[in-house]
């Protein structure tokens, strides 16, 4: 029997596919695809749900928690608060036990009993002996520890309701290849559900009910999603250096080129991953490569920004093209390197020193991490120039539902404005950077086209439309111009802002990336209070003329974003030439992902402060 | 300056090689070097490899960092695509070049300030990865283009022209090369070109990556008496460990071997590397025997020249990560894109 038995029974929450489920484990203890198990079977069973990782920067022995929020509604931003947390970690139990609402649930290992200050008369406790039961059922040390995390997944299936069947069909595809693992695994889960079963009234009054939300949707982390579509949009090239939480994206590239790019014929390889001595030299092969016309990416985050601003400024005056994905992480420094922020939107902006100015693609689903990745490569190609696509801790590490990637078969890569040999016969005088169209965008040519003709030389100092050294400043600002103009018309290519707009409503709020998550839940929740807005998701930058409108277009608009120091407003400022006074900031920077519940509270209490001072739109 | 471009006009007799091109097609840009600056011998020694060797221009891709040194570029091949990056990381841009287009002939130029400086880390790495190219290094002791500041090359107790005296221990490129596995590591003089044209044909014809530590005088900042780096100094004190001819594939056949041949090598695509008698009877295939002759060299104040190592087994990098033939830069969608039939699949495993 239970070790502790609650006296009084405790009045617990009701609910059904809306709740939140928080793992507390130590890292390195094998938790991590327990927990990704459980929030796959929920996800099987049709009910959308959105996990989220809070991890140290640590290999072994901290703290580490996986949040799962389970919302029929569809709501995937982080809600707050724990509904039921399974308490695993000793360290942090006390904190742990604490952060349920009141009415919730803790699942804890009782083959230990559970300190006196640590309960609660408002919350109802799961005690299961787990380590005693594994010690039982188990021989190896290593099973013994393992299967720990297994037995309460079962055990969460007899109390939430979970179909077996899915559980166990979730431990057949995750071992497959590997069926002596099977049995284990399974026999793990029985007998969790055996003891919760046994042992208490199950389910719960939280509880999963089968439904459909998710036909059709995958569950897949944006990093993932970025290797997949640097493969189809046609990178051969990823030079690299080990950064959390960029590292996955060069994993995926890898793991889906070993798959995809073996020459059937010989074997042989379509890429080339080169892992570099530091972010310098990373950025330095995809310039080499870009310049020499293959697709060439590396990925990084913060740190390794810093470190690449000297070749982005190379890149962007001697009109290169490569693709930086920067997965950011909370700076400045080492910061939290495990934590997400969007810290970054100034630092690679305007990456490096002079007047620069880059393309930035703002991805905020998995999806879109796909697409931007591969639209990615034909935009550098377009406009000759890095474009960085700006993805974060929360979207790169996370999985998310989203809809299934796909590809149209009949898309061509854009390798932009690339004289042949043919093309350079017909051309009297070739001049590398000659705006012949008018469009800022000059045509450039490959080492080795042609024997006599197209041959350059490519400089980051200042040079004339026809690629030699020049200190002339009215040739030197000529260039500098037409490189603006460039940057105009790369707008024509880069995804539109997403809209969301009526003709009456005076206030709106305006955001990128991941904050996404968290807005349609804020929308339901403001519009119960009788209050609607318009929402603009911008998904590039430079911006569209569309989104300086949108400003103008709305007495007030929130301008919601994850750093301090308000950066979108302040790109928005710069380059809208917009009312300043018309933008109010919400800022969330504390490093894990922004909720509704915050968005909406500062909302609210803006809005008070506006009535009051009488400033408030009708 | 650099962007005065020099008199097209050729001359009826003037000598053709095997491709019809004359020794004006190797030429760059006219140098806006110092006179007399060991750079331009460089660039003059290239032009005078590459034409005989009928090197077609527009197959060599130039790349460099920045330095005087770095402007060597410019001033041979103009037909050539040059590249002059950003100080000390030419290495990496070479690196993505290669990796982009195996079939294209790369020359990397630095100097030893790009190099065994602000670049060492990267120098160091390009050698370890093995890329197929010729690395030249333009070594004058100091930084030229700054104005004269001592270089990490400069030998303890080396002096410059405002007098300052080298104080630490100097970095060798050469030995540094060979522990780091380059497959072919030279020494000469830029004022020696009949030692220097026939490394460069040799270091340009060998597969993999090969390194030239070219001693090149900086007369305007470091041609002192007292400078280890200066004309007098290593006029005086290089000692030849190897001397060689070179000869390239299609020749061989109609050559006759020189006299006072000690060992021939032949190169993966036929030339042949003739090593001439210098009474030293020293054998560059010997790791451990390079550095010790170099490292004993340099205790008496001598400067070790000539071919100093070579390796023919090792593979380059694309051998090493066993690379498709063709060049990715020419892989079109077909080739690289999955289809949406892969994606579909891939799309089930994330149910
Ligand atoms: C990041 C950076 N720091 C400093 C410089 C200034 N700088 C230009 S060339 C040079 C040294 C060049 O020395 P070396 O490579 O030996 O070439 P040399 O001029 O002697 O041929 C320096 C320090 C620079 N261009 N970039
Ligand atoms: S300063 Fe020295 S290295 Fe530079 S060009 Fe003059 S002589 Fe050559
Ligand atoms: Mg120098």
């Amino acid at each position: 029997m239970p070790e502790l038995i609650q006296s009084s029974k405790v009045s617990t929450i009701t609910k059904t596919n809306d709740f939140v489920v928080k793992f507390a484990n130590v890292n390195g203890s094998g938790s991590a695809s327990a927990n990704s198990m459980f929030a796959k079977a929920v996800f099987r069973m049709g009910i959308p749900i959105s996990p989220h990782n809070i991890f140290p920067s640590n290999i072994q022995g901290l703290p580490t928690w996986y949040e799962v929020r389970i919302s029929e509604q569809g709501y995937l931003g982080r809600r707050g608060g724990v509904d039921l947390i399974v308490a695993m970690n000793e360290q942090t139990i006390g904190k742990d036990i604490a952060s349920v609402v009141p009415g919730g649930y803790v699942l804890y290992d009782s083959s230990k009993m559970l300190a006196n200050e640590l309960l609660r008369d408002d919350v109802t406790y799961l005690p299961i002996p787990l380590k005693d039961i594994c010690l039982t059922e188990f021989e190896k040390p290593a099973q013994r520890q393992l299967f720990k995390n297994i037995v309460y997944v079962g055990a969460l299936s007899a109390f939430l309701n979970i179909d077996f069947k899915v559980l166990t069909g979730l431990v057949g595809d995750q071992f497959r290849g590997k069926e002596k693992l099977i049995l284990p695994n399974i026999h793990a889960l029985e007998l969790g559900h055996h003891y919760a079963s046994d042992n208490f009234e199950c389910p719960l009054t939280l509880r999963l009910e089968k439904s459909n939300k998710n036909s059709n949707k995958i569950l897949m982390d944006g990093n993932t999603a970025i290797g997949l579509g640097s493969v189809y949009g046609g990178a051969t090239i990823a030079a690299w250096y080990p950064l959390t939480p960029s590292t996955s994206v060069v994993d995926s590239f890898g793991k889906y080129c070993k798959r995809l790019r073996i020459d059937p014929g010989t074997g042989k390889k379509k890429y080339s991953i080169v892992q570099a001595e530091d972010e310098l030299a990373a950025i330095g092969i995809a310039i080499g490569a870009g310049w020499n016309g293959a697709r060439a990416f590396t990925a990084t985050s913060g740190p390794g920004i810093s470190l690449m601003q000297e070749f982005l400024g190379l890149a962007y005056f001697s009109e290169v093209p490569i693709v930086l994905f920067n997965i950011q992480r909370v700076g400045p420094s080492t910061g939290m390197p495990t934590r997400s922020q969007q810290g970054d939107l100034l630092c690679c902006a305007y990456a490096s020193h002079g007047d620069t100015k880059h393309v930035l693609l703002l991805p905020s689903t998995p999806k879109e991490c796909f697409e931007f990745a591969a639209d990615a490569f034909d935009l550098a190609d377009r406009i000759q120039s890095p474009v960085i696509v700006m993805s974060d801790l929360e979207l790169g590490m996370n999985e998310q539902i989203c809809d299934p990637l796909n590809w149209d078969d009949k898309r061509l890569y854009d390798r932009g404005k690339v004289l042949t040999a043919d093309q350079l016969e017909e051309i009297e005088k070739y001049g590398r950077y000659l705006d012949t169209d008018g469009d800022g965008i000059p045509y450039r040519t490959y080492p080795g086209t042609h024997p006599e003709k197209g041959s350059y030389f490519t400089r980051g100092s200042s040079h004339d439309s026809y690629a030699a050294y020049t200190e002339d400043g009215t040739v030197y600002a000529e260039v500098m111009d037409r490189l603006a103009l460039k940057m105009r018309t790369a707008v024509n290519y880069l995804p539109e802002p997403e809209v969301s707009e009526t003709t009456t409503n005076k206030l709106a709020m305006l955001y990128i990336g991941t904050t996404a998550s968290a807005v349609n839940e804020v929308l339901d929740n403001l519009a119960k209070k009788g209050i609607t807005m318009d929402t603009m998701r911008v998904r590039a930058f430079p911006f569209h003329d569309s989104v300086a409108e949108f400003i103008e277009n709305h007495e007030l608009v929130y301008i919601i974003e994850q750093n301090r120091d308000a950066q979108l407003k302040s790109l928005l400022k710069i380059e809208c030439n917009t009312h300043e006074e018309k933008m109010h900031s919400i800022l969330s920077y504390d490093g894990v992902l922004i909720t509704a519940q915050f968005i909406e509270q500062s909302i609210l209490e803006s809005m008070q402060k506006l009535d009051a001072s009488g400033e408030v739109p009708a | 300056m650099s962007y005065i471009s020099k008199p097209k006009f050729k001359h009826p007799q003037m000598r053709t090689n095997d491709i019809g091109l004359t020794r004006r097609d190797y030429e760059g840009t006219l140098t806006t070097l110092c006179g007399g600056c060991g750079h331009d011998s460089i660039s003059a020694a290239i032009i005078q490899a590459a034409s005989e060797m009928s090197l077609q221009p527009h197959q060599v891709a130039k790349i460099s960092g920045i330095g005087c040194s770095s402007k060597i570029p410019s001033y041979f091949m103009s037909k050539a695509h040059g590249f002059n990056s950003v100080h000390g990381r030419m290495p990496s841009v070479a690196t993505g070049a290669n990796i982009a287009n195996k079939d294209l002939y790369y020359i990397g130029i630095s100097g030893d300030g790009d190099s065994a400086s602000i670049g060492l880390g990267q120098f160091c790495h390009i050698v370890r990865r093995r890329i197929n190219m010729l690395y030249i290094v333009a070594n004058n002791g100091t930084y030229g283009l700054t104005k004269g500041q001592l270089s990490a090359t400069a030998d303890i107790g080396s002096k410059t022209k405002s007098g300052e005296e080298s104080q630490f221990d100097s970095i060798d490129m050469a030995t540094l090369a060979i522990e780091l596995g380059a497959s072919f590591v030279a020494r000469s003089f830029s004022g020696d070109k009949k030692q220097l044209v026939p490394l460069l044909q040799a270091g340009l014809t060998h597969k993999g990556f090969a390194f030239i530590d070219v001693i090149s005088p900086c007369v305007t900042f470091n041609n002192t008496d007292f400078s280890t780096h200066g004309y007098k100094n290593t006029w005086e004190n290089n000692i030849a460990l190897s001397e060689i001819d070179f000869v390239p594939m299609r020749e061989e056949i109609t050559t006759s071997y020189a006299p006072g041949k000690e060992k021939e090598i032949t190169l993966h695509d036929g030339s042949v590397v003739h090593l001439h008698k210098t009474g030293n009877n020293y054998d560059p295939s010997d790791k451990e025997n390079a550095l010790h002759h170099i490292n004993a060299y340099k205790k008496q104040g001598k400067i070790a020249t000539g071919l100093l190592y070579i390796n023919q087994t090792t593979s380059d990098l694309h051998e090493l990560q066993d690379t498709v033939n063709k060049p990715f830069n020419s892989l079109g969608v077909q080739d690289l894109c999955p289809g949406s039939e892969a994606l579909r699949d891939i799309n089930s495993t994330f149910r």
